[in-house]
């Protein structure tokens, strides 16, 4: 029992030793989700690690959380730890009011990105986020600018109930019903997933059953290509010059290189990067300046653009596409 | 005496009875809802070769990595009396190695793919091992032995390429995981042939087979007979991983990328849902590969069947867990013993009737 209660108290000293070692500049403490969920979480969470790093004058920690309980855990430690900000991607919407009153109590400052948390607004700093109703929009818009005569679309919806299936199907369901010349010829998901093979059994589904299609609306960019796998397999051509068009999400690299290469049409950015202005706030925070630009609920939304193969170009790929 | 006699029943063939009538109202029911269902048709894919299509093909195809596991899994089901709830993120580990492999040589030929593929046997198989010395050393139950895996593999396969979804691209990986040129059928088929003739041959050249069912049936009886039950399950666990590296190359080359979320995903369920289609019991024992597979096949036959009859995607989850509800419970023993015990009284009922056929 001696020997345990040592060794606790030689840990403790320890690690307190470290943590003063590491106490110049502002002490930071980021909850993010699993990078290997996607090529969008990993460079999400790439772009935090490269912008909060002790040259830019960060002291900060950071967490990979898959799970909600997990990431309250965290955020506990560092209110304890007595972090200066944090800063939150959440897995869950809710459940996150005591943890933030505690942070506010101890005048720690909040921001959410990426994903919102419903609560109170007061308990937070800043959100930067995604509009995925917005993306979705953008790309029914980009749609309706090819002025085709008809558009009979295989719709290939995500991970139901997420943000961004809600996000990306809403416009282009109201536009199916809104618009005669729009028909939804078949709509499919990958249920609980995101998975590409779901995608082209669905595709495959709809081929087999002669359904005619020329617009396939994937709601990311693996889905689209599941869908182009039935497409090849059943010699039906799609891209710039091909009988269907292609359209995906996200803007993974190899998915902008298909555009590139004339295989698919469309591809919509939900851009990872939002560590760079949360750095600015914080920043304009520290020098005891007020953040600006923000609306009701204390939002900053990402910008993003959709890139059309006829027009995107290797530096698009360089600068904008996600992962290898 | 009693358990030998209760082992033997659910062997034979009566145990393909239920899979067997299931497949059978699920073709009866597309011939009447709709003959084009099992239209099949030949088209130039993008590729330029000539392959057939149809929903059939579909089905064939798309449960081959389904199939190939569900044998493994039968394997480990007989041998353990519990089930392997890994081999989806396993398989993901499998296909992250043949990426990482392949990248690691300068090109893409049958020689390098050959290799990658031996890779990830080798590392996939240690990953079974690892699993089978936790259930035959160490007697934890399959499911929490291989617990673990089920919930790490997914990210150690990221760690492993170190990226979220590498892609590879060559006309051989398409070529495993589409078609070959110049022949029409989809490839993955061939890997479900290959899987089950092998291990057809190795039930007919070895003793596995009754090594097997005797660990399964019981362990010290077959101790006492000389059976060594640590290396017969520890073997079935080899060969679920030889089925899982082929399962997870073959869904690898279908996209020509690793998805770590979603590679393989939820095929631990449908696999054990396919042994239980197919009569095997889950406690180990007696066992047919045969029943898996058609079990594999009803699977993916019912999720085209209802993608087919634009079912809402919403609900598709639903309709297949009740149908397979239906199926599980015809092949339970209190239904099966009651329908034994009705076609009995029915059969002595009417002797006279029965002896006027032929």
């Amino acid at each position: 029992m001696k020997k345990l209660l040592t060794l606790v108290l030689a840990l403790v000293l320890c690690m307190s030793i470290v943590t003063v070692a590491h106490a110049d500049g502002i002490k930071v403490g980021i909850i993010n989700l699993d990078p290997a969920e996607s090529g969008y979480r990993e460079a999400n969470v790439n772009d935090l690690y490269s912008v909060f790093t002790a040259d830019n004058g960060y002291d900060a920690k950071f967490v990979t959380a898959p799970t909600a309980d997990k990431q309250l855990e965290a955020a506990n430690t560092f209110i304890t730890e007595g972090v200066d900000y944090i800063l939150v991607s959440a897995a869950e919407t809710t459940g996150w009011d005591e943890t933030l009153e505690a942070a506010k109590d101890a005048g720690i400052g909040v921001f959410l990105f990426d994903r919102m948390i419903e609560c109170d607004p007061e308990l937070y700093t800043a959100a930067v986020v995604s509009d995925m109703r917005n993306e979705g929009v953008t790309a029914v818009a980009w749609l309706e600018s090819l002025g085709l005569e008809e558009y009979n679309v295989l719709h290939i919806q995500g991970q139901l109930g997420s943000a961004a299936q809600i996000g990306r199907s809403e416009p282009l369901q109201e536009k199916c019903e809104a618009d005669e010349k729009w028909t939804m010829v078949r709509e499919g998901t990958g249920g609980d997933s995101w998975d590409p093979n779901e995608a082209r059994k669905i595709a495959e589904a709809a081929i087999n059953a002669g359904e005619k299609f020329n617009i396939v609306y994937a709601e990311n960019d693996g889905m689209a290509q599941g869908v182009v796998a039935a497409l090849d397999a059943n010699g039906i051509t799609h891209g710039v010059e091909g009988d269907v068009i292609v359209m995906g999400f996200d803007c993974n690299k190899w998915a902008l290189r298909e555009l590139l290469a004339g295989n698919w049409n469309y591809d919509g950015q939900c851009s990872p990067f939002q560590a760079a202005l949360i750095d600015e706030m914080i920043k304009t925070l520290e020098a005891g300046g007020e953040i600006e630009g923000l609306n009701e609920a204390k939002q900053i939304i990402n910008d993003e653009k959709g890139f059309d193969a006829r027009t995107i170009t290797e530096e698009d790929i360089a600068t904008y596409g996600l992962g290898e | 005496m009693s358990m030998i006699k209760r082992v033997r029943k659910s062997g034979g063939l009566g145990q393909l009875l239920i899979p067997l009538v299931a497949m059978g109202i699920l073709l009866l029911f597309n011939l009447f809802r709709d003959p084009g269902f099992y239209a099949i048709g030949v088209a130039v894919n993008n590729s330029g070769n000539r392959v057939l299509t149809g929903n059939i093909i579909s089905i064939i195809d798309s449960a081959s990595e389904l199939a190939i596991i569900a044998m493994g899994m039968t394997l480990v089901t007989a041998a353990c009396g519990g089930q392997d709830i890994s081999v989806g993120a396993v398989g993901t580990i499998a296909g992250s190695i043949f990426v990482k492999a392949l990248k690691g040589f300068s090109s893409i030929n049958l020689g390098t793919v050959l290799l990658a593929l031996l890779a990830c046997c080798l590392v996939t198989v240690l990953f079974k091992l690892f699993n089978g010395t936790l259930v035959s050393v160490f007697r934890i139950q399959p499911m929490i032995a291989t617990l673990i895996l089920f919930s790490c593999g997914r990210s150690i396969a990221y760690w492993i390429v170190g990226s979220a979804t590498p892609q590879i691209d060559s006309p051989i990986i398409s070529a495993m995981g589409m078609t070959i040129p110049g022949i029409p059928i989809p490839t993955p088929i061939f890997g479900v042939i290959l899987v089950g003739a092998l291990l057809a041959l190795i039930f007919r050249f070895t003793t596995l087979r009754l090594y097997t069912e005797s660990v399964g049936v019981n362990e010290g009886a077959a101790r006492l007979n000389g059976i060594n039950p640590i290396l017969i399950k520890l073997l079935s666990f080899v060969i679920l991983g030889l089925c899982v590296a082929v399962a997870g190359v073959i869904g690898t080359c279908r996209m020509g990328q690793v998805s770590h979320k979603t590679l393989l995903i939820d095929i631990e369920m449908d696999a054990i849902l396919a042994v239980a289609i197919g009569g095997n019991s889950l406690g180990g024992g007696r066992f047919k590969i045969s029943g898996s597979i058609l079990g594999a096949y009803i699977i993916q036959m019912l999720t085209t069947t209802l993608l087919a009859m634009r079912v809402d995607p919403v609900n598709i989850k639903a309709y297949k867990a009740v149908v397979i509800i239906i199926i599980v419970m015809a092949g339970s023993p209190v239904v099966k013993n009651r329908l034994t015990t009705l076609w009995n009284r029915r059969r002595s009922g009417g002797l006279h009737a029965a002896s006027g056929r032929g």
